[in-house]
C-alpha cells in the first residue's frame, strides 16, 4: 500500500509536480499494481546477483580520436532560452 | 503491381530495374497517407524531403551507382529515433518542439542502405503503453478495424504499413512494443538480440531492455532491414561485434532436425479460442517442414512481468531525468510566477511536460529505487530476472525455437483499457521475457478472429539465433498463406 503523501515525497524525489487529484489517483494505481507484483518477494534469491544486461556483451572503448561535429551554435538551437553559446534559466533564489 | 500492397523487396527489385521510380513509388504512399492518416493517425511528423531523397535515389540510379538494398523504398521511423533537422518528440509534449541535431544510427544506416524516410509515426508516449493512446498527439487507429487499437507502442509505425502508408517501418520492443502491434496488424515484427542494433540517438526508455527493428509486410523483408541496421557502433559500447549474417539469402525452408519449444506456461486457460486455434495453425505448419515440437517449462513466466514492470520503470525514473527544461525541449512559462527554488523550476516544467502513463512510471521507478525500497523491489527483480534467463539458457538445450501467441487476444476496442494501468500492463504477459533475458523475438501473422481481427505467433530463439526466426517464420507465412487486406486498402 503506498500513501499520498509517500507520492509526493517520492514525486519531490523525481522533480514532478503532481496536483492533489493525480497524487490520490496515483496512490491507489501503484498500491494495485504493486499488490499485484508481491508473489516477487517469495522467489528465493539467495546469493544470486542481479542481471543488469542480459547479452554477455563486452563493453568496448572508442579509439580516443577527435571528430567534427555539428557547430557549437547547432547544439543550441533547441536551447528553451540560450544568450550566445549558453543556456539561460529564470533566476532562482534557492 | 500494387505498389501500397508489395513488399520491400518486390518495390527495390522493381525500382532498381526502373520498372518503377522511386519517386513514384514514394509519391504513391504520399497519396495514401494523405488520404487515411487524418484518420488513421499514424504520422506525427512528414518528412518534407522524402521527395527529394527519392530523386536522389532515381538520379543515382539512372548513373548506374549501387544504391544499396533498400534501395528507393518509403518507410516510416518510429518518432523514438532521431531524425537530423526533421522533428523528434517522442509523442511526448516534453519533446513537442525537439529538432534532433543528429540522427540515430539505425536512421543513418537505412539511408545509407538507399531508402526514403517517409516520417515520423505515433507511439505511446515515451513508448510507455501497450495502445498508442498516450501519444500526446492523438491516438492511432487499427486499419484493420478503426474502432481497435494497433497495439502499441509501435502502433503508429504498425498502422503506417498495414494501412498502406509504408512500404516497412521501424519500431522499437521494450517489452513487446514492435512484436505486438504487429500482432495486431497482420504484420512481421522483429525484436533483435539485445546488442545487435544501436541504440545511438534513439530515445532512451529502459536501456538494458530497448531495441530498435522492422515491421513488415514479409518476413523476408523483415531480414533484409535487420542487415542493413545491425551491427557494431562505435557510439554504442552495448553493441555487439557478433558478424551479421546474410539471413535473407540464407532462409532454408525445411525445418527438418528442429525441435520447437511450446512452453506450457503460454498455454494457459487465458488464452483465447480464436488465438490458441491460430497458434495451433502454425504449429501444424512448423510440424509439416519437418520441426518436431516439446513441451517445456519455464515456471517463471508469471514473474516476467511484474519484474519487467520494476526493471523498466526504473531504468525510466533515470533516463527521463535529462528532461530538465534547461537544454531542449519544453519549459514552464516563468515568467508571471518565478520560480522559488530550483526544485520548482524542474518540477513544474516536468509536470506539466510529462503525460499521465510517463508519470506514473517515473513515480513506481524513483520508488523501487529509493532509500528503503531498493532491495525489495530492484534488486529484487534484477536477481530474478538472472533466475529467468537461466531459465531460457536450460530450455534452449532442448530445443532451438520458442512458439507462443504473442497476446492473450486480438486488439481491443480503443478506450477499453486506458483507465486501468494493472490489465494494460498484463497485456505483455508472453512478449516481455525477451526483453528481459535478451534473446529476438517475432511476432508473424497466424490468422484472423471470428471478428476479423489479426492474430500473430511468436518465436523466440537463443541469443544471436535470429536466422531460427526468419527459417520458420517463413515456413508460418508461406504455409497460412494469409490473402485478406484491411479495408483501407481494398
Amino acid at each position: 500500500m503506498i500513501s499520498e503523501d509517500e507520492v509526493a515525497r517520492v514525486a519531490h524525489l523525481a522533480r514532478l509536480s503532481l496536483s492533489a487529484e493525480e497524487t490520490k489517483k496515483l496512490a491507489a494505481q501503484l498500491s494495485s499494481v504493486l499488490g499485484a507484483f508481491e508473489h516477487v518477494s517469495k522467489v528465493k534469491t539467495d546469493g544470486v546477483e542481479p542481471l543488469v544486461t542480459p547479452t554477455d556483451i563486452k563493453p568496448f572503448w572508442r579509439e580516443d580520436k577527435a571528430e567534427n561535429w555539428e557547430s557549437a551554435e547547432t547544439a543550441m538551437k533547441n536551447a528553451p532560452e540560450a544568450v550566445g553559446n549558453l543556456f539561460k534559466v529564470p533566476p532562482v533564489v534557492g | 503491381m500494387n505498389v501500397l500492397t508489395s513488399s520491400l523487396r518486390q518495390l527495390s527489385d522493381a525500382i532498381r530495374k526502373k520498372d518503377l521510380s522511386s519517386v513514384e513509388v514514394t509519391e504513391r504512399f504520399m497519396g495514401q497517407i494523405e488520404k487515411w492518416n487524418p484518420k488513421i493517425n499514424a504520422y506525427i511528423t512528414l518528412n518534407e524531403k522524402a521527395l527529394d531523397q527519392a530523386k536522389a535515389v532515381d538520379a543515382r540510379l539512372a548513373k548506374g551507382e549501387n544504391v544499396g538494398p533498400l534501395a528507393g523504398v518509403p518507410v516510416a521511423i518510429k518518432d523514438m529515433l532521431c531524425t537530423k533537422g526533421l522533428r523528434t518528440t517522442a509523442a511526448s509534449k516534453i519533446l513537442h518542439n525537439f529538432v534532433p541535431p543528429y540522427s540515430a544510427t539505425v536512421v543513418e544506416r537505412l539511408e545509407g542502405a538507399g531508402a526514403i524516410n517517409l516520417g515520423k509515426t505515433n507511439l505511446d508516449e515515451f513508448a510507455m503503453g501497450s495502445s498508442t493512446e498516450t501519444s500526446a498527439f492523438g491516438l492511432s487507429r487499427n486499419p484493420w478495424n478503426i474502432d481497435y487499437v494497433p497495439g502499441g507502442s509501435s502502433g503508429g509505425s504498425a498502422a503506417a504499413v498495414a494501412g498502406g502508408m509504408a512500404a516497412a517501418a521501424i519500431g522499437t520492443d521494450t517489452g513487446g512494443s514492435i512484436r505486438q502491434p504487429a500482432g495486431f496488424c497482420s504484420l512481421v515484427g522483429v525484436k533483435p538480440t539485445y546488442g545487435r542494433v544501436s541504440r545511438y540517438g534513439i530515445v532512451a526508455f529502459a536501456s538494458s531492455l530497448d531495441q530498435a527493428g522492422p515491421m513488415t509486410r514479409t518476413v523476408e523483408d523483415s531480414a533484409l532491414i535487420m542487415e542493413s541496421i545491425c551491427g557494431r557502433d562505435p557510439r554504442d559500447s552495448t553493441t555487439s561485434a557478433e558478424a551479421v549474417p546474410a539471413w535473407s539469402k540464407q532462409i532454408n525452408k525445411s525445418l527438418k532436425g528442429i525441435k520447437v519449444g511450446l512452453p506450457k506456461e503460454y498455454f494457459s486457460s487465458q488464452l483465447g479460442t480464436d488465438t490458441r486455434a491460430a497458434v495451433e495453425r502454425a504449429i501444424e505448419a512448423v510440424k509439416r517442414a519437418g520441426a518436431e515440437t516439446v513441451e517445456i517449462s519455464l515456471p517463471l513466466t508469471e514473474m516476467a512481468v511484474p519484474i519487467y514492470y520494476l526493471v523498466c520503470t526504473s531504468e525510466a525514473s533515470s533516463n527521463l531525468a535529462r528532461y530538465d527544461g534547461v537544454r531542449f525541449g519544453h519549459r514552464a512559462d516563468f515568467s508571471k510566477k518565478p520560480a522559488e527554488d530550483l526544485a520548482e523550476f524542474y518540477c513544474r516544467t516536468r509536470g506539466e511536460g510529462f503525460g499521465t502513463e510517463v508519470k506514473r512510471r517515473i513515480i513506481l521507478g524513483t520508488y523501487a529505487l529509493s532509500s528503503g525500497y531498493y532491495d525489495a523491489y530492484y534488486k529484487k527483480a534484477g536477481q530474478v530476472r538472472r533466475l529467468l534467463r537461466q531459465q531460457f539458457l536450460d530450455a534452449f538445450k532442448q530445443c532451438q525455437l520458442l512458439m507462443s501467441p504473442v497476446t492473450t487476444s486480438p486488439a481491443f476496442k480503443i478506450g477499453d483499457r486506458i483507465s486501468d494501468p494493472l490489465a494494460m500492463y498484463l497485456n505483455d504477459i508472453y512478449t516481455t521475457s525477451a526483453n528481459l533475458v535478451g534473446i529476438p523475438g517475432m511476432s508473424v501473422p497466424a490468422g484472423f478472429s471470428k471478428d476479423g481481427l489479426p492474430i500473430g505467433v511468436q518465436l523466440l530463439a537463443s541469443h544471436f539465433q535470429e536466422q531460427h526466426l526468419f527459417n520458420a517464420g517463413s515456413v508460418i507465412e508461406e504455409t497460412l498463406a494469409l490473402k485478406e487486406l484491411p479495408h483501407v486498402l481494398q
